[in-house]
């Protein structure tokens, strides 16, 4: 039986690797500059993924700092197995199923594209590496709103899934070519890197996860203090230079408009800090490591979708606005009493959900009037506001649909939540038998 | 008075400080401690087993009037021991203490505690 299973899976690698013959490469060449700066960006989205491990590990308690930061580590590991396997045929192969997601056999293992060259000058493999670095934060962002509660394996299963049925196939409506999202209304939903895909997706799934596991144990009544506030900073500091990758290497260029989503990148984080600073000093008198770590990633999230579509004063205004709505979304969470631990939905939900919207109200006006002319004369804010909301509801939907459908089928299988002694010892101890601090004592 | 100290596993910590708190035993003192025992600590470097020299333990000391010394030292045990006894589970000493004097008040002796 167990022969038989392998041997039919290897008639399908066969069948789906069969495909290379009439498979050229294109008339472009690759241009130096562009590849030199996608592939500088690939390695910098990549260094997001150990900022975001220190960044979360250091706000969880110290029984559950490599837990934690195991999270954003497995997410390298799975979807780094999971992205060049079929995540990047899933995602940017022409359309099937109704343009639910895309495949593209020659994609799959990516030998289809070993020759390929794009129109953008870049070989098509910076390309996948550039996207799957997408792929890979998107799952490890949701961990932060289940941690210090959850079951390893259960966690490995659960990205996996959601890896394949809720990222590749709202990456493919937002940033394939034939995409529903990419081609709604004259000029498209405007994502530029990641305010649907990345931000919003994962999210909505934490706030879903949060809900449907539960709160720690403890929580609200028991402070649960940061291990290490230091470490938060330092993976803050990278996940911020890391954006540059991720904002700026989304144009796929070496332009003038990689230019213009590094500087709006830069203003957006300052603005936000700056706004998340100010409101602690008037609201509480001072201001704290973490607060200005968190504007920063509101500032971040919020210019994501914007990056390619708002001149500089719009930046100030995202961030600002970034920061000013997800400080009262995570004041309202206490008042709700849901435990999303690390502020998962709050920031990149709330913030992702703010860019989306509001960079309606400050798109450059070339922009508008190429989509004008697109439209055949007029198009209004309020028209691409409509398409942005469309954009916004579908992900939010599907998202948590499919999402609450995964938790619940892993938590009936391998088991997510985990057991409330192995929670009291710390997931370090119970699931991965180490310890995060040890070198604090002479060993 | 005595200073009940007791040298407990890391991930039972917990488990002892919330059965303690129960048992309406809420002033202690916890420290990170290293130290031979009779436990070899297994755990895994770069997928090899290894066997330190200085196992981590956690340490707390607790002063308590004389009735509750043995409310303090059944709550510890039932608390931090794995399943029915592991060697690892650690020890408790109990000494005699002397004084005890509450900084803030000046107070001495068992209403200090």
């Amino acid at each position: 039986m167990g022969k038989r299973l392998r041997a039919s899976l290897l008639a399908v690698l066969a069948v789906m690797m069969a495909h290379n013959s009439g498979w050229a490469a294109g008339t472009a060449t690759t241009d130096t500059g562009t590849t030199s700066w996608m592939l500088t960006s690939t390695a910098l989205v990549l260094l997001m993924v150990p900022g975001l491990a220190m960044f979360y590990g250091g706000l969880v308690r110290t029984k559950n700092v490599l837990g934690t930061m195991m999270h954003s580590f497995a997410a390298m590991v799975i979807i780094g197995v999971i992205w060049p396997t079929v995540g990047y045929a899933l995602s940017f192969g022409p359309n099937i199923l109704g343009g639910l997601v895309g495949w593209d056999s020659n994609y799959f293992m990516l030998q289809g594209i070993d020759e390929a060259i794009m129109e953008s000058h870049i070989p098509e493999y910076v390309f996948a590496m550039f996207q799957g670095k997408f792929a890979i934060i998107t799952p490890a962002l949701i961990a932060g709103a289940f941690a210090e509660r959850v079951n390893f394996k259960g966690y490995l299963l659960f990205i996996a899934l959601w890896s394949i049925v809720v990222y590749t196939p709202i990456c493919h409506w937002v940033w394939a070519a034939d995409g529903f999202l990419f081609n709604l209304g004259p000029k498209g939903a405007i994502d530029f890197a990641g305010g649907t895909v990345v931000h919003i997706s994962s999210g909505v799934t934490a706030l879903v996860a949060a809900l449907y596991l539960g709160a720690r144990r403890g929580y609200p009544r028991n402070v649960m203090h940061p291990s290490n506030l230091v470490m938060t900073l330092m993976g803050a500091g990278l996940l911020w230079v890391g954006w540059f990758g991720f904002n700026a290497g989304s144009a796929i260029a070496s332009d003038l408009a990689t230019a213009r989503a590094l500087t709006v990148t830069q203003m957006a984080a300052a603005a936000g800090a700056f706004t998340w600073m100010i409101i602690e000093i008037v609201h509480h008198g001072k201001a704290t490591s973490l607060g200005v770590a968190s504007g920063i990633l509101a500032g971040l999230v919020a210019i994501t979708p914007a990056a390619g579509v708002v001149p500089p004063y719009g930046a100030f205004a995202l961030g600002a606005i970034a920061a000013l709505i997800c400080y009262l979304a995570i004041l309202l969470k206490s008042r709700l009493g849901y435990d999303d631990s690390l502020d998962a939905f709050g920031i990149h939900g709330v913030g992702g959900i703010v860019g989306a919207l509001f960079l309606t109200f400050f798109i450059r006006p070339s922009w508008m009037a190429e989509a004008a002319e697109a439209a055949g004369g007029v198009w209004t804010v309020w028209q691409q506001l409509g398409v942005q909301l469309t954009a916004v509801g579908v992900t939010v939907v599907f998202a948590a649909a499919v999402s609450l459908v995964l938790l619940v089928i892993v938590e009936k299988t391998v088991g997510l939540r985990i057991g409330e002694s192995d929670e009291m010892s710390g997931l370090d101890h119970s699931m991965h038998g180490e310890q995060g601090y040890g070198l604090i004592n002479p060993n | 008075m005595k200073l009940i100290t007791a040298i407990i596993p890391p991930d039972r910590l917990d488990h002892v400080r919330e059965a303690l708190i129960q048992a309406d035993i809420t002033r202690i003192t916890v420290s990170r401690v290293t130290g031979h025992g009779r436990q070899e600590d297994i755990e895994y470097y770069r997928g090899q087993k290894i066997a330190p020299n200085l196992i981590p333990k956690v340490r707390l000391d607790i002063a308590v009037n004389e009735e509750f010394v043995d409310t303090t030292i059944d709550t510890i045990i039932a608390a931090a021991r794995h399943g029915g006894g592991t060697i690892g589970d650690g020890k408790i000493f109990v000494t005699p203490l002397e004084q005890c004097i509450r900084i803030r008040t000046n107070e001495r002796g068992g209403s200090a505690i």
